[in-house]
């Protein structure tokens, strides 16, 4: 069994850092915070993203496949080919971890759409190469892409989210951005493409909690042609994202403002103008509202996010020290990487914190 | 005339020793049962007019008086049932279509008590209504796809009219003429008090309560009864009947018996005369007809109020209600084949349409397979019976439910399913003053407030279990349901996975 044939739900920890003046760090920070909340996963699922680690191949989308075997990878080779102008493939490096055992093929290709494609298409590349990453995972049963984004990258696996780190060799990674993600699934899959973060060009999730909300959600998203194949809440959420801000292009505000709602008796207190414009977001889009205890980190181009749910069922700290900004699901986790931050926050719940990196500003 | 060969259905059983031949059943029975002699100092019945109404039960200060089924036997016959048999000496008698009240009574599935809900444990909490915001409230009305911003962060979008419903449940069609003006009152009243819309049905709208104009939905069916510009712009909404769960397929009925001076002035039709609607609107033959009667509503108030499209569930609901989306509907109604009725042929009743679980669930799923599922709201009509009813309606889809007979039974309606003898002993389904009077509209009104509020505790105790904090997170929620001793086609329409799954 695995994810896309059942819904498993899951308990986790997650931690994230942003560097907000663009300033590159490697992987070892990351690694060590989350591996500080070992009690917080079980072995099933650990995962991580870093945001600017392809400077070199900045514009080429990176895709980051799985594969079960190499039938499987010559025939999703080929439909690459068709689809891409390949600059290059290979392999991800990993090193020999004696907890992390039965490996997929992990490759990684920097492509950029061909273009008399997209054009035949009359979309532009990022819903162009969506759309194949999505028929990739929908129908190419042992390939699984999972990281499709542009100068960032998802690394994950079965096993605790330290020794993937150490597995992947993320200290040889340097980003601006980091995320990472320690799971507690509630039965056993152990299948890679179920680990944190998920996923869909340049944004990635990693996310704590389980959303009530999952099928309405699922149902409202899947009317806009995306295919929750997976089953997952991180998968449910992404597509969400990517519905309101590039398809549907709200400003990133409103659409944290759809995803965890105001409460009808907050949008009342509003001066007019306000509430008039929180109760038209609230009235469309009411079957976006994420219900059920979650905390999330949304990892972006232009930064990164932290989110919890209305009532904050979810622990969520964060931290500031010089340029950085610092989240994680326990205050310790942020203190094992920076001993004495500057402030310490928790934001309420539905509060969203939005860390922007300033170059982007 | 030939012998009256119809067996009673009902004995009154008197306890003569607890009897004090006060004659309160006497005076209380409009049918005329119980009868005073005068000679012997006893009260007698004649049980061939009891409908089994209870007035008399409840009305008796010594607790004297029962209401028990016919024991009479016809031969054992698993075919040719009591029921059958009179039916043809009713018929053979008079001639007649069999007449009938209230919704379907036969025992077809009730897919509500064969769908289970779900509840947290350990791995989401679940959340406690008393402790915690609990939302109920939702939006019935056309949504846009998407919302635009100009450069200054202002929404550029018109959003189209919509009705704010504190809990998504509103009181369905029921016609002046065909219910009381008291119980119209007290529908009206409750409407305004908890912040949700009564429905006039297809009797207009009496001059007394345009005042609560914001709660109500004007109906226009296919007698246009009582409709004019007035009317028109005095409702918050604009309902077009096309068709109505007790009988799909024909068009309503109100006896002639029924149609004294006021609803004669408020239906605009002479007094006495049989209200009988055309089965289909004259102006509407196919889906463009009905579009042009919606825009045409629209224009006639401004583009201010949603319009709803209300239809029977059959057999071909789905493709129907997408028509209807596309027709320019702002919301459409779909009420199943146990829905009430003042007055519906017996056979009709019984026999045509389909259960509203199964109808919801399609038309659900089908504006969803076309991507249109926001721009309609879906009401669910057809006997919701108590609150888990309107949870797993609103799980399989329903933005909200309508409720007609659970509104009668809260005023006091006992079920006797004899609306159209226009002899309601309770003071609802009838025009005669004397009964109407017994129904104080003060009393119907605490009462409907007192069952909604009830249910909406229960919706959020439901929820707050499932671990949702918003109705919205319910609608649709499929995955909250599992259905229990149902077939794989019937758990495949339905859209939900076995208990166990």
């Amino acid at each position: 069994m695995k994810e896309g044939q059942v819904r498993i739900p899951a308990g986790c920890a997650i931690s994230g850092i942003i560097d907000k003046k663009g300033n590159r760090f490697n992987g070892t920070d990351i690694v060590k915070s989350i591996a500080l909340m070992h009690e917080r996963s079980n072995g099933l699922g650990g995962g991580f993203a870093g945001y600017g680690i392809y400077p070199q191949y900045k514009d080429f989308f990176a895709l980051h496949i799985f594969y079960d075997n190499n039938q499987i990878k010559a025939k999703t080779e080929e439909f690459l080919n068709e689809h891409f102008e390949i600059e290059s493939a290979g392999n991800i490096p990993t090193r020999k971890v004696p907890s992390i055992k039965d490996k997929p093929l992990i490759w990684r290709y920097f492509v950029l759409p061909r273009i008399y494609k997209v054009r035949n298409l009359n979309m532009d590349e990022d819903e162009f190469t969506a759309r194949c990453v999505i028929r990739i995972n929908k129908e190419f049963g042992g390939a699984y892409v999972f990281s499709s984004g542009k100068n960032m990258g998802a690394f994950k696996g079965v096993g605790y989210p330290e020794d993937i780190g150490d597995f992947y060799m993320l200290e040889n990674y340097e980003g601006y951005i980091w995320t990472a993600h320690g799971r507690f699934p509630t039965n056993t899959p152990g299948w890679w493409g179920g680990a944190h973060p998920f996923t869909m060009l340049d944004w990635s999730i990693v996310h704590n909690g389980e959303i009530s909300s999952y099928d309405a959600n699922r149902r409202f998203v899947e009317m806009y042609g995306y295919n929750c194949s997976l089953q997952t809440d991180t998968e449910v959420i992404t597509y969400l994202l990517d519905l309101l801000v590039r398809k549907h292009k709200l400003p990133m505000e409103k659409a944290l403002q759809v995803l965890v709602a105001p409460f009808w008796k907050d949008i009342e207190n509003e001066n007019s103008k306000k509430a008039k414009e929180l109760k038209a977001l609230r009235t469309v889009y009411s079957s976006a509202l994420i219900n059920g205890p979650f905390s999330i980190l949304i990892g972006y181009e232009d930064g990164l996010i932290a989110l919890n749910d209305r009532i904050k069922l979810r622990s969520m700290v964060s931290a500031t020290k010089g340029s950085k900004v610092y989240f994680a699901s326990e205050e310790s986790a942020i203190r094992v990487i920076c001993p004495e931050p500057e402030n310490i926050y928790h934001p309420k719940g539905g509060e969203p914190v939005i860390v922007k990196l300033e170059a982007k500003q | 005339m030939s012998l009256n060969l119809v067996s009673e259905r009902f004995e009154v059983l008197r306890d003569q020793n607890k009897c004090i031949q006060c004659q309160v059943c006497v005076k209380q029975c409009s049918n005329e049962v119980h009868i005073y002699d005068k000679e012997d100092n006893v009260v007698l019945s004649d049980n061939s007019k009891c409908v089994c109404c209870h007035r008399c039960v409840a009305m008796c200060p010594t607790k004297a008086i029962k209401i028990i089924k016919n024991r009479l036997e016809f031969k054992e016959n698993a075919n040719w049932t009591g029921e059958a048999i009179d039916e043809i000496y009713k018929q053979a008698q008079t001639g007649g279509m069999l007449l009938s009240s209230m919704g379907n009574p036969k025992p077809f599935p009730i897919y509500w008590d064969k769908i289970l809900l779900n509840a947290s444990q350990v791995t989401n909490p679940s959340i406690d209504p008393l402790r915690e915001p609990m939302e109920t409230k939702v939006m019935i009305g056309r949504k846009p796809d998407k919302i635009e911003y100009d450069k200054n962060g202002n929404i550029t979008t018109k959003i189209p009219p919509q009705i704010e419903l504190n809990m998504p449940i509103m009181f369905s069609a029921m016609s002046y003429g065909s219910i009381s003006k008291n119980a119209h009152e007290a529908l009206a009243r409750a409407a305004e008090k908890l912040g949700i819309l009564y429905n006039t049905g297809e009797g207009g709208l009496h001059k007394d309560f345009y005042k609560y104009g914001k709660n109500t939905t004007v109906q226009v069916a296919s007698g246009r009864f009582g409709v004019h510009l007035d009317y028109l712009n005095a409702g918050a909404a604009i309902e077009i009947k096309i068709g109505q769960g007790a009988k799909p397929g024909i068009g309503g009925h109100l006896p002639g018996i029924k149609v004294g001076p006021d609803v004669s002035a408020t239906r605009m039709i002479p007094e006495g005369s049989d209200a009988i609607s055309p089965a289909p609107h004259h102006d509407i033959y196919s889906i463009e007809d009905l579009r042009q009667l919606i825009l045409s509503l629209k224009e006639s108030t401004n583009y201010t109020k949603p319009v709803f499209v209300k239809i029977a569930a059959v057999h071909n609901v789905s493709a129907i209600a997408s028509g209807i989306a596309r027709a320019g509907a702002d919301a459409i109604v779909i009420d199943g084949f146990r829905g009430g009725t003042g007055a519906a042929p017996t056979r009709v009743r019984d026999n045509v349409g389909i259960p509203i679980e199964l109808a919801l669930a399609c038309v659900d799923q089908r504006l969803r397979d076309e991507g249109i599922r926001n721009h309609i709201s879906v009401i669910c009509a057809g006997s919701i019976r108590n609150s888990a009813d309107i949870v797993k309606a609103i799980a399989l889809g329903a933005d909200a439910v309508y409720i007609a007979s659970a509104a009668l039974i809260a005023m006091g309606c006992h079920m006797c399913q004899s609306c159209s003898t226009g002899k309601c002993n309770w003071g609802i389904a009838t025009q005669n003053p004397e009964l109407v009077k017994r129904l104080n509209p003060d009393i119907a009104y605490e009462r409907l407030i007192n069952l909604l509020t009830a249910w909406n505790n229960e919706i959020k105790e439901m929820l707050g279990g499932m671990g949702i904090n918003a109705i919205d997170s319910l609608r649709g929620n499929r995955l909250m349901l599992r259905g229990i001793g149902l077939n794989s086609k019937e758990l495949e329409i339905l859209g939900i996975k076995h208990a166990g799954e």
